[in-house]
């Protein structure tokens, strides 16, 4: 008989990996995939990005089992769903909040690489991927917004669809182009829900799936930004400073993930609205074309852009270069690898010129982000005495001020970081 | 980390409704109240589903508040035959418009885009403004399409533009105290209306987090327990 009796695969197993690569795999990704073993507090959001990103799929798919993409019925389709769907609105918290902590894991995610130097060589293809699915998140957030047709959805997807319309030349043809209409309507509604349900999840999962086979061609980078590769043992070759995925980040991630559904249930279930940062109390009137909500702010994760969009001064009449300045605001996170000039990747062996520049980072996205979500003349007006500023928002001359160190941070990076004196990086990751 | 978690609740308390002019009273929201809430529902029933629907809402989804089929269908349903229809009126949205300027909207979720306290406030907020084509107007919602159709119940009062205050100057059916908590009951019902299952999401959220915290101290154990020979 062909069965080998003495190997501790089961004969099913055997049979499956003659056909196709199943214990190799579970061997070279998890099982003897080798990770750093001083993974702190920062690193449970990757795994925690990926739970959210199936959650969404999966509540995503039971809502399109009920919702109604069409402009007359969509409004009405989700109250259908709040209402009279057996736990649906359950699922559909689930699927408004997963969002919002989708934006939350993502930006920490990101932080993360931000501060331990994660996207330095060999890792710029990595983050180059990762830049593009936050990318393609933003676009997946938007197009989402506008399907529960209420009057932010509406208005909100109005100010961003008329920021194409800001291109010269081409501008005004291409937002049409975008809405298929004069305005926002019904055809936009369903090319949105199209975009949303199948071209971007599609497009997010190959990203994620290439994300994944990059982190796993270059191995996890670590708190300290030390390669564990170069320190392998003689004999078998394992990194010293590695410990198998499977079953050590397994079960701390686990751990890490009950802490995130707490958080995400404590929020679904006792605040869902989050005090109208997550449900917009504006989008519980149905959208309405003749009506202008007096004070039009995007979701909040969306904030620190529009900031940036705002505080730009129109220029000979055209507000492009305020959409440009957006766009490149997120455009440059794409350059960051080639902007560090640094010899060490952590912060932990950065100088002080990186503390300072990361931290001015942070504060004017905090900033830029709370601005975001009010009306520009929340502060009041400069005194009409002051040169220059008088007159102008408050709020708005702070938004410029961040605005211009949220751009310093990464246009001066190449000179502050090549500057800065760095600590002497140990051979071996310490644990803290 | 410990700034940074600070940092997020200073953010998200610092959110205001810059657009509220008028002082908003308080409502007497309680939704384990159920005896508010069947009177609610009368008072709803009678005196606001006949311009204003609630469509997203079915009649017999109102077993959530103690009432019966039986009740229902005796003393509730004069805008549909079945239990299981929805809270529509007769009156089309076109007619409305040529009637009214504006088709009164539907109340199914107004509690969550106005607020309880702006919809408590503005039902006990009107006032004769003799300027006004149908003689009234409203402090919260100045020049309000809608006439004051509870006028009978709370009375006539006038406004004093200066200080805001509002004063009786003709008694109605109901002493102020009376007509604040029928006002009460209405609020307290349009809340439950806009989102019927609020009371049992809090509930499960309770059972929901209890075993998750179970599980977070299985998940410490069984971490702590692999990690342990990790130096």
């Amino acid at each position: 008989m062909a069965i080998d009796t003495k190997n501790s695969k089961t004969g099913f197993v055997s049979w499956v990996d003659e056909r196709f690569p199943l214990s190799s795999f579970i061997k070279n990704h998890l099982t003897q995939y080798y990770a750093p073993k001083n993974f702190n507090f920062w690193y449970f959001f990757g795994a925690l990005a990926l739970f959210v990103f199936v959650m969404q799929i999966l509540t995503g798919i039971f809502l399109t089992m009920h919702y109604k993409p069409d402009a007359s019925q969509a409004f009405e389709s989700v109250e259908y769903i709040m209402r009279d769907v057996s736990f649906g609105w359950l699922i559909r918290y689930m699927h408004s909040t997963g969002a919002s902590l989708f934006f939350v894991v993502i930006y920490l995610h990101m932080f993360r690489a931000l501060i331990y130097g994660s996207y330095k060589n060999p890792r710029e293809l990595l983050w180059l991927f990762g830049v593009l699915i936050f990318l393609l998140l933003m676009a997946e957030a938007f197009f989402g917004y506008l399907l529960p047709w209420g009057q932010m959805s509406y208005w909100g997807a109005q100010v961003i669809v008329n920021l194409f319309a800001t291109i010269p030349f081409i501008g005004p043809d291409l937002a049409e182009w975008v809405r298929g209409d004069y305005l926002i309507s019904d055809a936009t509604l369903n090319r949105f829900f199209a975009f949303h349900v199948i071209a971007l999840p599609l497009a997010l999962a190959g990203l994620v799936f290439l994300h994944l086979v990059a982190l796993h061609e270059v191995g996890s980078n670590n708190p300290d930004g030390i390669e564990i590769k170069k320190t392998k043992d003689k004999k078998t070759g394992i990194p010293l400073d590695g410990i198998p995925f499977h079953p050590y980040y397994t079960v701390k991630d686990l751990m890490g993930l009950t802490v995130f559904l707490i958080i995400f249930a404590a929020i679904i279930f006792f605040a869902p609205e989050m005090n109208g940062y997550f449900l917009e109390a504006n989008n519980f009137i149905p959208a309405d074309p003749l009506v202008t909500p007096s004070h039009i702010a995007p979701v909040w994760y969306f904030t620190p852009f529009y900031s940036i969009l705002r505080a730009v001064p129109p220029i000979l009449n055209s507000q492009f270069p305020g959409v440009a300045a957006m766009g490149l605001s997120v455009i440059i996170l794409f350059f960051v690898p080639w902007l560090d000039r640094s010899k060490v990747r952590s912060v932990r062996y950065k100088g002080p010129l990186f503390k300072k520049w990361i931290a001015i980072f942070v504060v004017s996205f905090f900033v830029l982000g709370y601005l975001g979500t009010v009306p520009s003349n929340i502060w009041g007006q400069f005194s009409s005495v002051i040169p220059l500023i008088g007159g102008t928002d408050v709020a708005t001359i702070v938004a410029r001020i961040f605005t211009i160190l949220y751009f310093a941070f990464f246009l001066l990076m190449p000179f502050y970081s090549k500057k800065d004196q760095t600590k002497p990086v140990p051979k071996r990751v310490t644990m803290r | 980390m410990k700034n940074f978690i600070a940092f997020l609740l200073i953010l998200f308390s610092a959110h205001t409704f810059s657009a509220d002019v008028v002082k908003l009273d308080r409502a007497p929201v309680d939704l384990s109240d159920k005896d508010s809430l069947q009177r609610g529902a009368r008072n709803f029933i009678n005196y606001c589903l006949n311009c204003h629907s609630a469509s997203y809402m079915r009649y017999n989804q109102l077993l959530d508040i103690g009432l019966s089929e039986e009740v229902i269908k005796n003393n509730l349903l004069f805008t549909a035959n079945k239990v299981g229809e929805n809270m529509t009126i007769a009156m089309a949205n076109k007619d409305a418009e040529a009637w009214f300027g504006h088709a009164p909207p539907n109340l199914s979720v107004t509690a969550r885009s106005r607020g309880a306290d702006w919809i408590y406030s503005y039902l006990r907020g009107y006032y004769r403004d003799k300027t006004r084509d149908l003689g009234w107007n409203n402090k919260v919602y100045p020049n309000s399409a809608m006439p004051h159709i509870l006028w009978q119940l709370q009375g006539e009062n006038s406004y004093d533009m200066d200080s805001g205050e509002l004063t009786l100057i003709k008694a109605g059916t109901l002493s102020v105290k009376e007509y604040d908590q029928f006002v009460g009951d209405i609020t307290n019902f349009m809340v439950y209306l806009s989102e019927p299952h609020q009371e049992k999401r809090k509930k499960l959220g309770y059972y929901v987090i209890a075993f998750l915290l179970v599980l977070l101290v299985l998940t410490v154990f069984l971490k702590r327990e692999y990690w342990k020979n990790i130096k």
